[in-house]
């Protein structure tokens, strides 16, 4: 019983002035808990919604139920050791996560990339933006009730992670780019597999959109749902396919190519009215154009090595050590002591599935960052929510939730 | 099968009664659905079209915990995720069990700083532990039939 009783909030509504609306003190209005534990917040958001009958007035995200500590925890670890942390921020986008955190580091050591290399990692970036869409899909869809776009979705989905698994080992973890480059050469089997994929996948997002663009259940659900105008999705920081839905060509890939992003031909896709139903046909698009780019990487692959000659930042092969005394002195300092980049502080941005993700890094000289920062668009985006969900039916705030595509480990860090 | 041997074939089976519970628990667990981090992403794999749970009969998963008796600590649970947790485990009615999954649930993983409870089994006690990070669906799968395993071992004496 004690458990039971516990759940009666014992609190006092006057605690929540500011938070809530003159009309919730008098009673005119009901405050509603959803959270951390709700099967439609994407992980353990909770929101203090704030209702008039059906409709929501106000809803106050309160974060931090998955805060990690991982920026701290960078700063307790060498710059190459810390890339595993990235990997548990954005668990859906694992790999643009790294490749963010090594443009910062091969920005501050100006650090070259060989082709080989940039190429590759445009090519897992854009195959995670595609796994990332399909988690979103999936469970968005699921939100809004249609249960089998889930099982579909997730059936692709494992087939990109088998890619991921045969390059680096982890399906999700993978920990694949590294300064300087890669931690290896893709292997054999890679080329087939991609190709694979490329021949199989567009079949597919023909099917996923059979079952919704025109389904009049799903037009009911997302359309005219979740409004934002381009002025507020500017002035609220809005970034991505958020960004993009209400109509702002605002595509960083585009904007400011990195990782030789500017050799690849693809459409940004832009919505025209900002609800719910144009983000969802916006990241479907860019799932094509994704594999527009994944198509363009492998026919254009060039050769060569995957990671930088500089010593002083990147170890020697393993085949050097038995021949080279200096080789062997390199992978001694590198794996004890780690590198000593220059002071200074960098801020690099690339294009996340869900909009802007920055790190800014400072070094003051020594083998571990000083102070490492992402801006990530989740946080950015929450703060947007309950601006698109004032006024609607609580019915669909799930959509709303779902359109954001809100990950809490990006959120919350 | 002494009542069929001397009346014959009756079309009747007679079993052990803590047999037929332990059947019925393990072919019909439902969990919560209930998930923290990445190892959730993973358990929506399991859960998925490729690893098809639903094998095992746990299709099912529950949003509420007074109607779920597996919990699947799916992730890293933080200082202020403990008491949430604490009280969805209190929710579930009994006979309840609990799987944590993935290093950051068992103890912590990577994450040693002052975020992050280390180990899940601070706070709620825990029958069965899957290492990875994150473990993959196939493991999940390995530590639920571990557990399946384990419910079977219970006896009456136990229940009360």
């Amino acid at each position: 019983m004690s458990g039971l009783q516990d759940s009666v909030w014992a609190g006092d509504i006057q605690q929540l002035k500011g938070l809530v609306s003159e009309r919730a003190l008098s009673g005119e209005t009901i405050v509603l808990n959803m959270g951390p534990q709700h099967p439609s917040t994407h992980g353990v958001l909770r929101l203090m919604l704030e209702l008039d009958g059906e409709v929501v007035v106000n809803c106050v995200p309160d974060i931090g139920y998955l805060h990690t500590g991982i920026e701290k925890n960078m700063e307790a670890k060498r710059y190459e050791q810390a890339i595993t942390m990235t990997d548990r921020m954005d668990y859906l986008n694992p790999l643009g996560n790294n490749l963010v955190y090594c443009l910062a580091i091969e920005k501050i050591i100006d650090l070259d990339v060989p082709p080989r290399a940039q190429y590759l990692r445009v090519l897992l970036a854009e195959l995670t933006r595609i796994n990332s869409h399909l988690v979103w899909l999936g469970t968005h869809a699921l939100d809004i009730g249609a249960m089998s776009m889930f099982l579909y979705c997730f059936r692709e989905r494992e087939k990109l992670l088998d890619i991921f698994e045969m390059v680096s080992g982890q399906r999700m973890m993978s920990t694949y780019f590294r300064p300087g480059g890669l931690w290896r050469d893709v292997p054999e089997e890679f080329e087939p597999a991609v190709r694979d994929f490329i021949s199989y996948f567009p079949a597919r997002i023909d099917d996923y959109e059979r079952l919704l663009t025109d389904n009049p259940l799903w037009l009911d659900r997302t359309q005219g749902i979740g409004f934002l105008s381009a002025q507020d999705a500017i002035a609220l920081g809005c970034t991505g396919p958020t960004l993009r839905g209400s109509g702002v060509n605002w595509d960083i890939r585009k904007a400011i190519p990195y990782s030789s992003y500017e050799h690849f031909e693809f459409d940004v896709p832009l919505g025209q009215h900002g609800d719910v139903y144009d983000r969802y046909l916006i990241r479907v698009e860019e799932m094509r154009q994704s594999l527009r780019i994944v198509q363009q990487a492998m026919d254009n692959l060039p050769g060569g090595p995957v990671r930088s000659n500089d010593r002083k930042y990147v170890p020697p092969p393993r085949s050097e050590l038995g021949t080279s005394m200096e080789a062997v002195i390199h992978h001694f300092k590198l794996w004890t002591e780690g590198f000593r980049p220059p002071e200074g502080e960098v801020y690099v941005r690339v294009e996340s599935p869900r909009g802007e993700l920055g790190c800014y890094l400072i070094s003051d000289g020594s083998p571990k960052p000083w102070r490492v920062h992402f801006r990530t668009p989740s946080l950015i985006h929450l703060s947007a929510l309950p601006h698109m969900a004032k006024g609607y039916l609580i019915a669909d705030l799930v959509g709303i939730i779902g359109t954001v595509d809100i990950v809490l480990g990006d959120a919350d860090r | 099968m002494g009542v069929t041997s001397k009346l014959g074939d009756l079309g009747i089976v007679t079993v052990r009664l803590e047999d037929t519970v332990n059947w019925a628990r393990t072919r019909a667990m439902w969990p919560m659905l209930f998930g923290l981090a990445c190892c959730a992403i993973e358990m929506m794999s399991t859960q998925a079209s490729v690893y098809d749970l639903s094998r095992f009969g746990m299709e099912l998963m529950r949003p509420s915990p007074r109607q779920s008796d597996l919990m699947i600590v799916a992730g890293r649970v933080t200082r202020k995720m403990a008491p949430v947790l604490r009280q969805l485990y209190d929710q579930m009615p009994d006979p309840k069990w609990v799987i944590s999954m993935g290093d950051c649930a068992s103890c912590g993983g990577v994450f040693n700083n002052y975020a992050i409870v280390q180990g899940v089994d601070e706070i709620v006690p825990v029958d069965v532990y899957i290492a990875g990070c994150p473990p993959r669906p196939e493991q999940l799968i390995h530590g639920i039939i571990t557990l399946h395993e384990r419910v079977k071992q219970e006896r009456i004496t136990d229940w009360a």
